[in-house]
């Protein structure tokens, strides 16, 4: 009963507290509404582990499928109303059709078959679960308490843009809610319903800010959301036909591929909208648009988690299917291109977003392949990516409310006008991509997964140029940061104390994730694995103290500055022997002063967007639709 | 798993076998050149001239990249050797590489930031045939342990001949040697000047200098592991491959970068796909 209670209150408490944020008008009670809110969300995810901590997966039966299923169907359908409502008023048509065609699928499926089916538990919780629940609960927060200051900076910046503020939280917290939902469901029909959620939640904060750039954006983000729920509700709709009553998460694993794969085709198809792969990739790039805590919301900690979230759930039934590789191979195709994009990118937000899409595709290439190692290394992936990317995102907002712009070429000597910014910046592209840091850990861990894989090679070399780009990208930006520029003064000023507060921990779970990880693998994502696969998959102890070591020797290092040393002389950098002032300026041609610009490698004509994306979209269409045959074949034939 | 007392030996010995490696490396050149060339010593000397130098820096952040850039590459050479996991021992070197690039990127002068720039190029130009090497290695041996590759009875070349000739390949541009000498050089024979190291001087460029030192015994090592099955041929394979790299050096101009990331990655991708494809088939889908 208690466990019941506890994943109610996190699926219901952000409702409310949602609620309270749309009809507080004044700030303070806003401020106050959400860091309450958000710490007590944070405890009772904590919480949640400690109470089901080493119990392995638990059904929760005590809440009845009806009235509730009824009240989703009600809500559904006013939701369905609402996007109906907008899409004929901003003429996307796509979106009505889509929007039509879902409702109407549902409204068939609630008349014909929702009385037939019977679900014994709606709700359940496995280690899996809690390792999201964790992800949602602390680090969405922390992104809700980052939003405070960010946002009353960014209306006071903008004063031209409606200042919507309780809006905005009432429905990042109803995203928090949607995704603590859809985490805990084993309900299909339930799953579907947050899912939705987290669509219509999505949509409206990317649209946020109502510039035409915006609304456009956030319906091209609907239409592709919508039609991954076409599939998802098509889904439903097959089990309700042939799935012999078949509805729980639980049952669906263990019914056999016969019946289980076409459905669980046709929720990875939606896993991949929502997880932006390509041919989807669009409309995550197209959400930067919206203000930066909202990106870092969808990139972390929810929606495109979301995404991966479902594949890699359904993993055992996609393992060792042609669909399964077909899924597999869209997940490493993007991953590879994403990666190839992000160097030609110069706007650090889309540099980001590439790279999310990248990482999220190298999940996603491991839950399609679906063995127990892949999915250790995509639940890694899921946990560490979560942790850097929010953390990128944050200091990136607040770079740029300082630096008033998105450019990396801008962020230059950021070391020394915004010291202790740029130190979270670079914990954060360090997470990313370098040793002893998460991010690397699961790439060396799919690497393994990979090679013991039937035709894992292909993957395996994919992997290997993908991540040679990751790095390439990264050290770049990385040195623009650091670079010390000698005449640049320090403009941090006060950074908003709920900001920092967000960007201080996010940093310091970044290297406390990096250190519990052996615990963090022994003690959830070994039982789950045990449960699911009957394998464990962990690194040796020996390379457990060798990552630690090198933790250590990194934190160290930085001390040595303390140590007492000579003062060196300085010089000016060489300059090719012209005469240059102290702050890189020479003179030029017929005598003009020029300023010395440094600017990074973007090699555009190998890695331009606009060409690798066309390849990527024709190839992922292409495995896209050899994954909805093989599935119909095997369904259909066997 | 983890031998202690090889890791020692390897900190303790590599510089000295490494600037003897680099001194003869300039006899050989210069013998190839028609001159007499230094004393094998010579890069001995020459680094400690750079000690008693002043250390001048653009700025004191440099030091401290260059200071990390040879913890790190020791702690990598001394994880192979001591027969760590071969995957930890190649992302370990990336991270003392990259340590090398920010520090030419922290002194923010023109040509030390296209040397920067130029070095992660050639870091993604050799990276992935590295990692697939290390894979390669991993699936005729069945171990990414550098102790049990270098005892395994396999005759790993054999089964990897194609993994071997992209890894050499690769290896010229990790000594830095023509044609690939894209990001500096110990010629000053460039536009870019001396590139990553420009701005280094003193004591912090011998640092860099003793790294080098320490990466070309790394890498000796690295090459040893294809012949690990017959320590002898090992041996010999070592130096026959690296004076092949020497006359490489001395017969070849520098190419553009463009050239040196796309043959990499061809060669990469070709010798890759054909190899790998060809030891699971053959293998039986390796179990």
């Amino acid at each position: 009963m208690q466990l019941a209670q506890l994943l109610i209150f996190l699926i219901l408490f952000p409702l409310i507290a949602a609620f309270f944020l749309l009809i507080a008008k004044k700030e303070f009670e806003r401020d106050w509404i959400v860091k309450l809110s958000a710490l007590a969300i944070g405890i009772v995810s904590i919480y949640l582990l400690i109470t089901t901590y080493d119990k392995g997966a638990l059904l929760v039966s005590v809440i009845p499928a009806e009235p509730t299923g009824l009240v989703m169907f009600i809500l559904e359908m006013l939701i369905a109303v609402f996007i109906l409502y907008l899409g004929i008023k901003y003429k996307k048509w796509l979106v009505v059709g889509l929007i039509l065609v879902q409702s109407v699928m549902m409204l068939y499926f609630e008349l014909v078959y929702a009385h037939s089916v019977h679900i014994q538990s709606n709700l359940f919780i496995d280690e899996f679960s809690n390792i999201l629940a964790l992800i949602i609960g602390i680090i969405g927060s922390l992104i809700c308490v980052y939003s405070l200051g960010y946002m009353k900076f960014f209306h006071e910046h903008h004063p031209e843009m409606p200042d919507r503020r309780p809006w905005f939280f009432g429905v990042m917290f109803l995203f928090l809610a949607a995704m603590f939902g859809l985490v805990f469901s084993n309900n299909i029909i339930w799953v579907y319903f947050f899912w939705e959620v987290t669509t219509l939640c999505s949509f409206l904060l990317i649209g946020y800010t109502k510039t035409e750039e915006a609304t456009n954006n956030a319906f091209n983000a609907l239409w592709m959301n919508l039609l991954g729920g076409v599939a998802f509700a098509g889904a439903i709709i097959y089990l309700g036909m042939f799935g012999n009553g078949v509805m729980g998460l639980d049952e669906l694993m263990t019914t056999g591929k016969v019946i289980a794969l076409i459905p669980a085709a046709l929720i990875g198809f939606a896993g991949l909208t929502k997880a932006a792969q390509l041919p989807f990739s669009s409309w995550l790039v197209g959400a930067m648009v919206a203000p930066t805590p909202v990106s870092a919301l969808l990139h972390s900690s929810t929606m495109v988690k979301a995404g991966v979230y479902i594949i890699v759930r359904l993993a055992p039934v996609f393992q060792a299917t042609v669909t399964g590789y077909m899924i597999a191979m869209v997940g490493a195709l993007t991953f590879l291109i994403a990666s190839g994009i992000a160097i030609s990118q110069s706007n650090a937000k889309r540099v980001l977003a590439y790279s999310t899409i990248a990482n999220l595709g190298l999940i996603v290439a491991c839950a399609g392949i679906g063995t127990y190692e892949a999915i250790w290394a995509a639940i890694l992936l899921i946990v560490f990516h979560a942790i850097s990317k929010s953390l990128l995102f944050l200091a990136t907002g607040t770079v740029e409310h300082r630096i008033r712009s998105r450019e990396i070429d801008d962020m230059n000597g950021l070391v020394v006008r915004m010291p202790k910014i740029a130190v979270m910046m670079v914990i954060g592209i360090a997470g990313m991509f370098l040793l002893p840091f998460g991010m690397l850990i699961s790439k060396w861990a799919a690497i393994r997964a990979f090679i013991d894989a039937p035709y894992g090679f292909l993957f395996v070399i994919i992997l290997a140029f993908g991540s040679a780009m990751t790095v390439f990208f990264w050290a770049k930006w990385m040195g623009k940061i650091i670079a010390v520029t000698s005449d640049s003064k320090n403009i941090e000023g006060e950074v908003d104390h709920s900001e920092w507060a967000a960007l201080v921990s996010l940093a310091g779970l970044s290297f406390i994730t990096t250190l519990v990880f052996p615990m963090l693998s022994t003690k959830l994502l070994e039982p789950f694995l045990m449960a699911n696969y009957g394998h464990v998959a962990q690194l040796s102890q020996d390379n457990i103290i060798i990552m630690i070591l090198m933790l250590f020797l990194l934190m160290v290092m930085p001390l040595s500055i303390l140590l007492p040393h000579r003062k060196h002389r300085h010089l000016a950098p060489y300059m090719g022997g012209r005469t240059t002032t102290h702050d890189m300026r020479f003179s030029g041609s017929l005598g003009v002063q020029k300023k010395t610009v440094l600017s990074n490698y973007y090699l555009h004509d190998w890695f331009g967007e606009t060409k690798l994306k066309t390849w990527g979209i024709w190839l992922c269409s292409a495995m896209i639709c050899i994954m909805v045959v093989s599935a119909v074949l095997r369904g259909v034939v066997l | 798993m983890i031998n202690i007392l090889w890791a020692i030996i390897f900190v303790l010995v590599a510089p000295i076998i490494g600037g003897l490696v680099c001194g003869i490396d300039r006899k050989v050149t210069a013998h190839m050149q028609g001159r007499v060339g230094p004393s094998v010593f010579q890069p001995f000397y020459d680094v400690g001239k750079l000690f008693e130098k002043e250390n001048a820096v653009v700025n004191e952040t440099q030091i401290f990249y260059v200071v990390c850039y040879i913890v790190f590459m020791i702690f990598t050479g001394a994880l192979f050797y001591a027969g760590g996991d071969l995957l930890l021992v190649i992302f370990a070197l990336t991270l003392a590489q990259i340590f090398l690039v920010l520090g030419a990127f922290a002194a923010y002068s023109p040509y030390s930031y296209v040397g920067a720039e130029r070095e992660l190029l050639q870091i993604m130009a050799y990276e992935p045939m590295v990692i697939l090497t290390a894979v390669g290695m991993f699936v005729a041996t069945r171990s990414f342990n550098v102790a049990d590759i270098a005892a395994t009875t396999t005759p790993v070349v054999l089964l990897i001949p194609g993994i071997f000739l992209g890894f050499l390949y690769t290896l010229t541009i990790k000594l830095r040697k023509s044609p690939f000498d894209i990001s500096t050089s110990h010629h000053a024979h460039q536009e870019i000047v001396k590139g990553v190291t420009t701005e280094f001087s003193g004591p912090t460029l011998g640092l860099i200098e003793i790294t080098h030192w320490y990466e070309t015994v790394f890498l000796l090592g690295f090459i040893y592991l294809f012949f690990g099955w017959n320590p002898l041929l090992g041996v010999v394979a070592v130096v026959v491959l690296y004076l092949f790299e020497i006359l490489i050096d001395n017969t070849n101009a520098r190419v553009r970068w463009q050239l040196a990331v796309k043959s990499s990655w061809l060669i990469a991708v070709i010798a890759g796909v054909i190899n790998l494809a060809a030891l699971y088939f053959l293998m039986g889908g390796v179990s």
